[in-house]
């Protein structure tokens, strides 16, 4: 590794994009992998020993959902055997007692849990499942273990407003971290942007009830509130900077700078099938497109913030100017700010401009 | 939240010191790492549920004999309070 590489800290091991779940704002790419190109065990477990000895300190299962894959508890094993800190990133579907004692002997560290709402009604309309009911028993199931515990709400505008109810649940569970997670627009998020993105007030609100909640659960859960991006005044240092603390490999072995980098053109990644994971990090065009700041434009290049947020997101400035180059346009600096503008315009206009109408949802399908 | 002397810190579900031999030491919690040295890592080491506050300050006391035994200890319950805000151990 050369003087100026960083170190990879984490990998985000997207072990299959199958999923029972539905949900309309999913980070996976518009164009799922199948089972057919999903790697084995056997290829997972070398890229975990490859990641270990790059530097990497955490591993995230994630997918789709990682339960998907029959040989999770091997995984889980494995990850952990390779030195790795494993988190299994997931919707607690399909999972029963015993498979989850399962996993928790083979050295799963820390279970994130992911819940679309605190009603059914809610849950059901965002996930097009009915998976509520079972998430519930999970959270009993994972009393019975010591093991690090997630909740993960992901906010939007239809569920919002159910904010202190799911701060209900963590008061009565009391995981040692619940997230509340803004919806991020890309994948599916970005197909379903208009009926997402919450309204100002809401967010305000929002902020309000979540600086209160953080005070009062100081000791006992650590609230973590990934902040809608859209009505940021900077950009978020999307994944703590290019090619400088992450590597995602999607269930084909595909090796990404970033969850949705697949839509910026013009790129080539490698594949962790054919070459290791620290020749990949080290030296793939792809991990080195964004490193650093020699690919920055104005006002980023000489931006005092340039070191704290990286220019925030290539993905998002692709999807939203048209150049993975340009400053992210969420930031209040950009000269495309008005594009994130004229979204936030729609959505807090005097009269809704957005229909609710439960049929205007793109559903993420199941790949086959 | 600062501990009392006489309570036993340890490592809250989920959170784990890295193997001996992987360097360096790091603190694994989810979703973050903390690197520890030196004195650091001592008192980590000691949050096992079996050293009280006032065990792990008499260690550290013989471990940094030059430095101010007060101070230590001064130190020693705001790094615990540090920790337990960020949910790292449990006392």
């Amino acid at each position: 590794m050369t003087a100026t590489t960083p170190t990879p800290l984490a990998l985000v091991a997207e072990l299959t994009h199958r999923c029972p779940l539905h949900c309309v704002y999913c980070s996976n790419p518009l164009e799922l992998a199948k089972r057919e190109t999903e790697m084995p065990t056997e290829t997972w477990v070398r890229v975990f020993q490859e990641a270990a000895a790059a530097g990497v300190l955490q591993a995230d299962f994630t997918g789709g959902e990682p339960l998907a894959r029959t040989d999770i508890v091997e995984l889980v094993r494995a990850g952990r055997s390779a030195g790795l800190y494993v988190s299994l990133i997931t919707s607690g579907l399909p999972l029963d007692e015993t498979k989850l004692a399962a996993l928790v002997e083979a050295g799963l560290d820390h279970f994130q849990l992911s819940f679309q709402g605190i009603n059914q009604q809610t849950a059901r309309e965002i996930s097009n499942t009915n998976t509520h009911a079972h998430k519930l028993k999970v959270l009993q199931w994972l009393k019975k273990h010591r093991l690090g515990v997630t909740l993960n709400f992901v906010i939007h505008r239809q569920n919002i407003s159910e904010l202190e109810g799911m701060l209900a649940l963590v008061e009565e569970y009391r995981p040692g971290c619940v997230e509340f997670a803004s919806v991020q627009y890309y994948g599916w998020g970005f197909a379903n942007r208009e009926r997402l993105l919450p309204t100002r007030q809401q967010v305000d609100h929002c902020v309000e009830t979540l600086k209160k909640a953080e005070a009062r659960l100081r000791g006992k859960t650590r609230v973590v509130f990934v902040v809608p991006d859209y009505y940021a005044k900077y950009p978020k240092p999307c994944v703590g900077g290019w090619g400088r603390k992450l590597m995602v490999v999607a269930p084909d072995g595909t090796a990404l700078p970033c969850h949705a980098a697949t839509v910026i053109p013009g790129m080539y990644f490698e594949n962790v099938k054919h070459k290791s994971v620290l020749e990949i990090w080290t030296h793939s065009s792809a991990f080195r497109r964004f490193r650093g700041e020699e690919w920055m434009q104005e006002p980023c290049k000489t931006c005092d913030r340039r070191q704290l947020d990286f220019g925030g997101c290539r993905c998002q400035a692709f999807l939203l100017a048209g150049d993975a180059s340009a400053t992210d346009p969420v930031c209040s600096l950009a000269p495309t700010r008005t594009i994130a503008d004229a979204a936030l315009a729609k959505i807090n206009g005097p009269v809704p401009a957005v229909a609710e109408v439960k049929s205007d949802w793109v559903y993420r399908p199941n790949p086959i | 939240m600062k501990p009392e002397l006489n309570a036993t810190p340890k490592l809250a579900p989920g959170v784990r010191l890295n193997d001996k031999n992987q360097q360096p030491r790091t603190l694994l919690m989810p979703e973050r790492a903390l690197r520890l040295n030196g004195p650091s890592l001592a008192i980590v080491e000691l949050c096992d549920g079996n050293h009280t506050v006032q065990q792990i300050a008499e260690e550290l006391h013989a471990m940094y004999s030059k430095a101010e035994p007060q101070r230590i200890t001064s130190d020693l319950l705001g790094y615990l309070a540090l920790l337990h805000d960020q949910r790292a151990i449990d006392f």
